[in-house]
């Protein structure tokens, strides 16, 4: 392959027909968001009408009990649903890009095990801890743990496998697979001698759920997720060239070492601020990025900004059904998301074999 | 139907007072009332209360028609929605209700919640009984329970001081497919077996563990404890006893396993008195106990 050829396949994005597709497929997406945004607020298990769900969001009055199901309930739980719903597609479609791999998700940069093991070492020694600096005693210090837990993960898989300042991709994922082998291990050893309160914690935990982020959840996961966001959208240029091959994409003056660590702790960012508001909500990442590409085709311009609205809205759905079928429960959303997520990656594995 | 025929099991005048008190509807008292743990909603039940309920979490298994109750879920993971959902005017929360973001939530739209304290001891089934009826305001109720919880308990006790041998119990939970987990120190089964009158097989360490088959035989356990469930889950009496794990220990050789259903075992409410009662005629074959009478909340359907 020439280079002017080459040129021409990361150019060809930009053709008329292309730049119409982008704004009717994204502000689709935009118009579904905000439907299912306004759907959220008018869905839970305290019945409100319509009216009274707009009159609060306005600042109009309704009756306070009302009004604090909808500002300190339903509001920062619907924000919430967003971003982490954004963080988790927004992540999965630039790593799958990355790693031009469509069964990558964030997973695999060891990002999901290490905040599952800084949530369960809250959870289990959280109380020895806060003995010893009584300041640490704060709801906030489970989030923490997970967040630093996540990217901690991350940093070292990526360090691992440079040499030299570089880092092969099959390097990375191998690192990836022994660095989450080894997260896994020392969360089994506290799972080993958490009583059993704190298993049912870490359990219930590790299946998500967006009940408890309130808006001191909201507010502390909105700012790194949306910085980590913009990092990856205006990555979309890079990651198509990278799509023809690594190689290739250098030669096409894409800075290849500097567009994965940028993706990588961009999307190590967005998940880590994401699991530790919400806890682990699988196939979001992965399913998410998908759909979208099946409706849009492979132009990351699309695929990453539509899979950032798609996976908000996609969340927002999931999270409804949660808090409405075994009301006045709630199912955890994560096993929402992997109910719908897991028979949909079977097709695509079966369709992959048969059509790959 | 099934709460007149509740009403009905409290016995003639208590029942009565019930419906009068129903009618009257005091407004100063909660009328709907949500109640999170098993031995909190045992509690309202036998303070004649159980016609207040509006919604119960999944621990709470009796009496058995508070399970047709709307169900809020798991203890440590409420939604505060789903407790306003139900109107309550009163949440009785057991010391495990969570998470604490919840029930932030729920009190700050107005919810009045009132968290238990619970403890392994008859003392703090006391003070958790006085509370509950202080708080539903049914003070008179709660003084007649805590007076015959302490004379049955006392009847068990002197019963218990004539027994002079107490025998190693091994404590055994199985949950799911994996291990089964043993009894440690600090448990529920711990202090209910220290209560009737045996010795807990394993002190070595505090909270449940999974336990190696050689362990257990170390323990050397004169008796086997297991719940109705978790010998339901080993595939019954016979092929627990018959493994080979259990085959070397005293309580194997003498084929003593001794089942008692998780909530009535462990749950340390109004029927502990009974409980405590039941496990130790099992726990001392040997001995003559007296009869614990029979009480509503005893035998509440």
């Amino acid at each position: 392959m020439d280079q002017s050829r080459m040129t021409d396949i990361a150019e060809s994005a930009s053709r008329p027909s292309r730049a119409l597709k982008r704004p009717a497929i994204l502000g689709g997406l935009a118009l579904l968001l905000a439907l299912a945004a306004l759907l959220s607020l008018a869905t839970g298990a305290m019945p409100l009408a319509v009216g009274d769900v707009l009159r609060a969001l306005f600042g109009l009055e309704v009756d306070a009990q009302s009004a604090a199901v909808i500002t300190m309930i339903r509001l920062p739980r619907m924000l919430l649903a967003i971003i982490v719903g954004a963080a988790l597609a927004g992540a999965g479609a630039a790593l799958q890009g990355l790693f031009r791999n469509p069964l990558a998700d964030p997973s695999l940069i060891g990002v999901s095990s290490g905040a599952a093991l800084g949530a369960v070492t809250v959870i289990v020694l959280g109380g020895a801890v806060v003995a010893i600096l009584p300041f640490a005693a704060s709801p906030l210090l489970l989030p923490f743990a997970a967040f630093l837990g996540g990217l901690g993960a991350t940093f070292v898989m990526q360090r691992l496998a440079q040499s030299g300042g570089q880092a092969a991709t099959a390097t990375l994922l191998l690192a990836g697979i022994a660095i989450n082998a080894m997260a896994g291990a020392a969360t089994g050893v506290l799972v080993y001698v958490s009583n059993d309160t704190q298993l049912r914690d870490f359990t219930f935990w590790s299946m998500g759920s967006l009940a408890a982020g309130g808006w001191p959840g909201f507010t502390i996961a909105a700012l790194p997720i949306a910085a980590a966001l913009a990092a990856i959208v205006v990555s979309a240029r890079a990651l198509d060239a990278m799509l023809l091959g690594e190689r290739e994409a250098l030669h096409l003056g894409v800075p290849v070492q500097r567009l994965k660590n940028v993706v990588m702790v961009a999307s190590a960012l967005a998940v880590g601020s994401a699991v530790a508001v919400s806890g682990i909500i699988g196939f979001v990442g992965i399913v998410v990025p998908h759909l979208v590409r099946m409706i849009a085709g492979p132009d990351h311009r699309i695929v990453l900004p539509g899979s950032i609205l798609a996976g908000a809205a996609l969340l927002l759905v999931a999270d409804m059904v949660a808090r409405v079928v075994v009301a006045p429960a709630e199912l955890p959303i994560g096993l929402v998301t992997s109910a719908l997520g897991s028979p949909f990656f079977l097709w695509l594995l079966v369709r992959r074999r048969r059509f790959g | 139907m099934t709460r007149i025929k509740r009403v009905m099991t409290m016995g003639g005048m208590q029942g009565i007072a019930i419906l009068s008190s129903l009618a009257l509807a005091h407004a100063d008292t909660p009328q709907r009332v949500v109640s999170v743990g098993g031995s909190t909603t045992e509690i309202v039940a036998a303070l004649g209360a159980g016609t207040l309920l509006v919604g119960v979490d999944t621990t709470s298994l009796y009496p058995a028609s508070v399970t047709e109750l709307p169900n809020i879920g798991y203890v440590r993971q409420l939604s505060a929605e789903g407790l306003l959902s139900l109107r309550p005017d009163i949440v009785l929360a057991g010391s495990e209700a969570g998470p604490a973001t919840a029930l932030a939530q729920a009190r700050a739209a107005g919810i009045e919640i009132v968290t238990m304290s619970e403890g392994y001891t008859p003392e703090a089934v006391a003070r958790h009984i006085e509370t509950v009826g202080r708080v539903l305001g049914r003070k008179a109720e709660a003084a007649d329970l805590l007076d015959a919880f302490k004379v049955d308990f006392a009847t068990v006790e002197a019963d218990l001081a004539r027994v002079t041998t107490k025998p190693r119990v091994l404590f055994i939970l199985q949950t799911g497919r994996g291990a089964s987990l043993v009894s440690g120190t600090d448990t529920a089964a711990h202090a209910m077996i220290e209560l009737a009158g045996g010795v807990n097989a394993v002190t070595e360490y505090t909270g449940y563990k999974p336990f190696s088959p050689e362990a257990a035989a170390l323990a050397a356990p004169d008796v086997i404890l297991m719940t109705d469930q978790t010998v339901d889950t080993l595939g019954g009496k016979d092929s627990v006893l018959s493994e080979a794990t259990f085959a070397a220990t005293p309580a194997g050789r003498d084929g003593r396993l001794v089942t008692m259903d998780a909530l009535y075992l462990t749950g340390f409410g109004p029927r502990l008195a009974h409980a405590a009662h039941d496990l130790a005629v099992k726990l001392h074959p040997a001995h003559e106990f007296a009869p614990l009478p029979e009480r509503a909340w005893t035998k509440a359907e």
